[in-house]
């Protein structure tokens, strides 16, 4: 037994982060100090941190008492195997983000003081970290509180525009929408009890229907957080209106506390789990899943179109999450374990996808000021290492092998595709449907990544002044690489990786897939067993690698390598301005008409009368229309009838005063 | 994993590369007497890929290295699918790497690459070939995969060759299930092999075309491997067709002579899928663009047709 407890190296790393954030009020005007020291400073701790998260993985659970907050009210602290993968997930891809910020906050432009942005940045991942390490329901919401007010100080640091402020406010609000309802679901499994330490939680015994009700409320609470629909609304807008890095470490990491909340307390807290949570949490993802992707393929600004396939990756993660509840219900734990491998495969492999993408945006977004589709292309030949590395995102998020996205995909395939046998046959019927849903989301992935760097990267630059965009910094391509390399890493030997995920799966079901996938070799991934599925993708990786190198020496040795330049011919085609390029709009044309009942329109024609001929589409949100917009109705009609109360008369707000003491004598007469 | 079983593979391989420009000049001439069309020569493709290799490439001013990259991977993409799926025998030591589900994911990476290469020069051509590429296999992928799962459910495995071992030796048993599937294989094949009704490999400077706008721009080597690639896609669909719904006479174990019965008899099957092919395409228009959603959608919901069919009716029995 080491001398130094994981937990304890975990506690002081959350402290290095809080140090460095302060150190960053030091000097809080000299952004060259703060992003060039203090961010790399980040950097290694997040490092650290990954590392003992995977040091962690599948030893004991560890616990620590800090006495802070409340008299009799300490916090308690527990690091077990789920804390220690997220924690791994937190480490590694701040890690990243930290290393890239270091060079992007190197300029005064990105917006904010910048030693106040050190400050909310590293609280941030600090309390990410302390949420992961709570035990009780009380160091839970002080760290999830914290995470939500640092994180929304981050999303505003350019609070000068009133669309960000906008954002901002929207963000906030939901997240006390879903605070609330954690808080509710923690109080009603303590059962009365008013014990909240998460040890007392798991040892109520809860009444199915109250345990039901957690777990509803835990759902809306964590989805609120993870971007579920309908409580999706605020993602598209607050993670673009962040700078980039700061969206990269939400859309990547602070999204996956949500999820690690909602297996913490739908496995671990709330008792057995009844099989309709299932059902409930598939179809809440599916939706999400489907709305999530359609969106991201519309959109024509770039961050947005992350945005909106994070929530489709959330809604996926769902989906995996009601599958291994489902499973679980029905004690088929081997199943159960691949579906809850999966989505703590697909957690580690979206947050270095969706970072690096995010990240990569970053540079765009500085070399050329742009972030609208419309205004940018062909920046491959400008910014060859970011658009590079940005293919290797995009890959992965099109869930293609040999990358990270895929194995997740697979695994959650697998998952499905062995899923009869389910006591019901209706259930036994749908769950192939949703199969199939799934790969239409997978599918149309694709398409929404082949947008993106198709637009961005590729092409004819749409603006002259895109000619002046200049590659990534040294500080912002290490990160940019970083995040790129755990993307190949997790493509290419999931099967080690898998094998350590095995402890977390055992601790919350019991069982886990090593005993059938160590025996055999570790380039390989049968996570059944060889004869039903198996995927090597280092063998993958290299027969196209190799079939590559061996078609371009061939070709060369008994041909030529002869190659010359000339305009492009394009079918003899006389205007090949960049304006004859597909737009973003144009692009998504096919997704926007086959799918139009699903997206709220409004649509400019040309006619032939027009002097000046435009055409424009702007696309909505449907829910914010059927569901945000009646409430604010609602509220404000409320807020109209309390104002009237209001007649600006003294002799009135005397009656008022005259009338409430009545009342209470009244009352209050014993 | 046995010597005979990796010259038993490199021998698949070999073939498939060897048969598969083949395979397209048969399409073409039996396409060419059904529409009484005097037809070229059945080695055509060759000669082409000949002279194309011979080719100096001439680039587009505007091409990126990903542009010069994308056809190298699109040919080792298509070299692997040729690998994984059974063409002679299904004792196949590459099986192992990638199953089903990796198979259609290598299709999908290929088109990804083809696509983006197809927006990078920019003109027009391109990035509207890109864009109905892109649906096309949107709408493709899943239906393709529904069949997957379908066949997979009957061998209880995703592993191809193991599907195939599992259908080729059955009790002679009709599936309802495999019959949805097969239509369903049938309408994707033709959609992701650029085929009437989705598509025309015969056209040119029409604003229909999918397959061919992409590839406007490549010229010389480029432009012969991304045609033999496309050549070697057709030869891995039908290979893969014929190994789900007509298996037999595919070797087990590394038999030579097994193997060597094998051959003739592959032959003859892709020479009446081949003739099936061009069949369809004589009595088929092509389809608007927005019609192949509609054709797509059909194939997707009679997959998944299959799917439950196999589900409920079949695995009660």
């Amino acid at each position: 037994m080491p001398s130094l407890l994981s937990i304890d190296a975990l506690l002081i790393a959350a402290c290095a982060w809080l140090a460095v954030g302060l150190a960053g009020l030091a000097a809080p005007r000299q952004a060259r100090f703060v992003a060039a020291t203090l961010f790399p400073a980040g950097a290694f701790v997040g490092l650290a941190v990954g590392g003992v998260g995977l040091f962690a993985l599948g030893g004991d659970p560890q616990t620590a008492v800090l006495a802070i907050g409340l008299p009799e009210l300490p916090f308690h602290l527990r690091l077990d195997s789920l804390a220690a993968v997220f924690a791994l997930l937190l480490g590694f891809a701040s890690a990243g983000i930290s290393l890239y910020a270091a060079g992007y906050f190197r300029h005064q432009d990105a917006g904010g003081v910048p030693g106040l942005l050190c400050l909310q940045y590293h609280l941030f991942l600090a309390s990410m970290l302390m949420v992961l390490l709570a035990d009780d329901a009380y160091a839970f919401m002080v760290a999830w509180e914290t995470m939500a007010l640092a994180s929304f100080f981050l999303v505003t640091t350019d609070h000068k525009h009133g669309e960000i402020r906008r954002a901002g406010f929207l963000y906030l609000l939901i997240a006390h929408v879903g605070a609330l309802a954690i808080l509710l679901a923690f109080g009603v499994m303590t059962g009365g009890s008013g014990d909240y330490r998460f040890a007392a939680l798991r040892a109520q015994e809860l009444s199915p229907f109250w345990a039901s009700m957690a777990f509803l409320l835990a759902l809306l609470g964590f989805g609120a957080k993870a971007g579920l629909v309908p409580l999706h609304v605020w993602l598209p807008e607050a993670h673009p209106a962040a700078p980039s890095p700061v969206s990269a470490l939400m859309s990547g990491v602070m999204l996956k506390t949500a999820i690690y909340g909602l297996l913490r307390v739908s496995f671990d807290l709330a008792g057995t789990p009844l099989w309709w949570w299932g059902v409930v949490a598939l179809a809440f993802g599916l939706v999400t899943a489907f709305f999530g992707v359609l969106n991201a393929t519309v959109q024509s600004d770039m961050k947005r179109l992350l945005a909106w396939s994070s929530i489709e990756n959330i809604g996926l993660l769902a989906v995996g999450i009601g599958l291994a509840l489902l499973f679980h219900a029905y004690r088929m734990e081997t199943l159960a374990a691949l579906a809850l491998t999966a989505v703590l495969y697909h957690c580690l492999a979206h947050a270095g996808f969706k970072s690096l993408l995010f990240l990569a945006t970053g540079s765009v977004l500085h070399a050329t000021k742009e972030r609208s589709l419309g205004r940018l292309g062909g920046l491959i030949r400008r910014m060859p290492w970011v658009a590079w590395l940005a293919l290797v995102g995009v890959i992965a998020g099109a869930g293609l092998p040999p990358l990270s996205g895929f194995v997740s995909e697979w695994l959650l395939l697998q998952a499905f595709l062995f899923s009869p046998g389910l006591p019901h046959a209706w259930l036994n019927m749908v769950v192939p449907v949703a199969a199939a849903v799934v790969v239409l989301v997978a599918a149309l992935a694709g398409f929404a990544m082949v947008k993106f760097h198709g637009i961005v990267f590729l092409g004819q630059m749409r603006e002259p002044a895109l000619q002046e965009a200049h590659d990534a910094g040294p500080w912002e391509k290490t990160g940019l690489v970083w995040l790129a390399f755990l993307t190949l890493l997790l493509g290419v030997l999931p099967g080690s990786l898998i094998l350590r995920l095995d402890a977390a799966t055992r601790q919350l079901l019991g069982a886990g897939l090593a005993e059938r996938m160590s025996e055999q070799g570790w380039w390989m991934l049968a996570p059944i067993s060889p004869e039903r599925a198996s995927y090597e993708p280092l063998v993958f990786l290299g027969i196209i690698l190799l079939s590559v190198w061996l078609g371009r020496g061939l070709v060369k040795r008994l041909y030529h390598g002869r190659l010359r330049r000339s305009p492009a011919w394009d079918c003899g085609y006389h205007f090949q301005g960049p304006r004859a390029q597909d737009t973003a709009e144009g692009f998504s044309q096919p997704i926007r008409r086959i799918f139009e009942p699903v997206f709220r329109m409004e649509r400019h024609f040309p006619s032939i009368r027009d002097r000046e001929p435009y055409y424009a589409v702007k696309v909505e949100d449907h829910f914010w229309y059927w569901l945000y917009v009646p409430i604010a109705r609602l509220a404000a009609r409320i807020s109209a009838l309390v104002a009237s109360l209001q007649g600006g008369r003294i002799a009135v707000y005397l009656m008022y005063s005259f009338l409430t003491l009545i009342l209470l004598i009244l009352v209050a007469r014993p | 994993m046995s010597v005979a079983g990796i010259l038993g593979q490199l021998f698949a391989l070999v073939l498939a590369l060897l048969l598969a420009p083949l395979l397209t000049g048969w399409v073409n001439q039996c396409r060419a007497w059904l529409q009484n069309r005097s037809a070229p020569p059945l080695w055509q493709p060759y000669y082409t890929l000949h002279k194309l290799f011979n080719k100096d490439v001439v680039l587009a001013d505007g091409a990126s290295s990903l542009f010069r990259v994308a056809p190298f991977v699109v040919f080792g993409a298509m070299a692997l699918a040729c690998a994984i799926v059974p063409s002679l025998s299904t004792d196949l030591p590459f099986a192992p790497a990638a199953d089903a589900l990796a198979l259609v994911g290598v299709f999908g990476l290929a088109r990804l690459f083809i696509s983006l290469a197809a927006m990078d020069v920019g003109t027009a051509f391109g990035s509207l070939g890109g864009r109905r590429e892109m649906l096309v296999g949107f709408l493709a992928e899943p239906a393709l995969l529904m069949v997957i799962f379908t066949v997979a459910m009957i061998a209880n495995s995703t592993s191809v060759a193991a599907i195939v071992a599992t259908l080729a030796h059955r009790d002679f048993v009709i599936y309802p299930s495999l019959a949805f599937a097969g239509v369903a294989f049938t309408m994707v094949s033709l959609a992701e092999n650029a085929r009437v009704p989705v598509d025309n490999p015969a056209t040119h400077l029409e604003l229909t075309m999918i397959h061919e706008a992409m590839i406007l721009e490549y010229s010389g080597r480029h432009l012969a491997l991304i045609e033999w690639a496309a050549s070697l896609k057709l030869y891995a669909y039908s290979c893969l067709g014929l190994a789900f719904f007509f298996p037999w006479g595919i070797a087990e174990r590394d038999n030579l002579l097994a193997l060597a019965a094998a051959v003739p008899l592959l032959i003859l099957k892709l020479a009446i899928g081949g003739f099936l092919l061009a069949l369809i395409e004589t009595v088929n228009a092509k389809m608007r663009i927005f019609r192949a959603p509609e054709f797509l959608g059909t194939a997707f919901m009679l997959a998944v047709l299959g799917l439950l069919v196999r589900l409920l009716l079949e695995t009660r029995v």
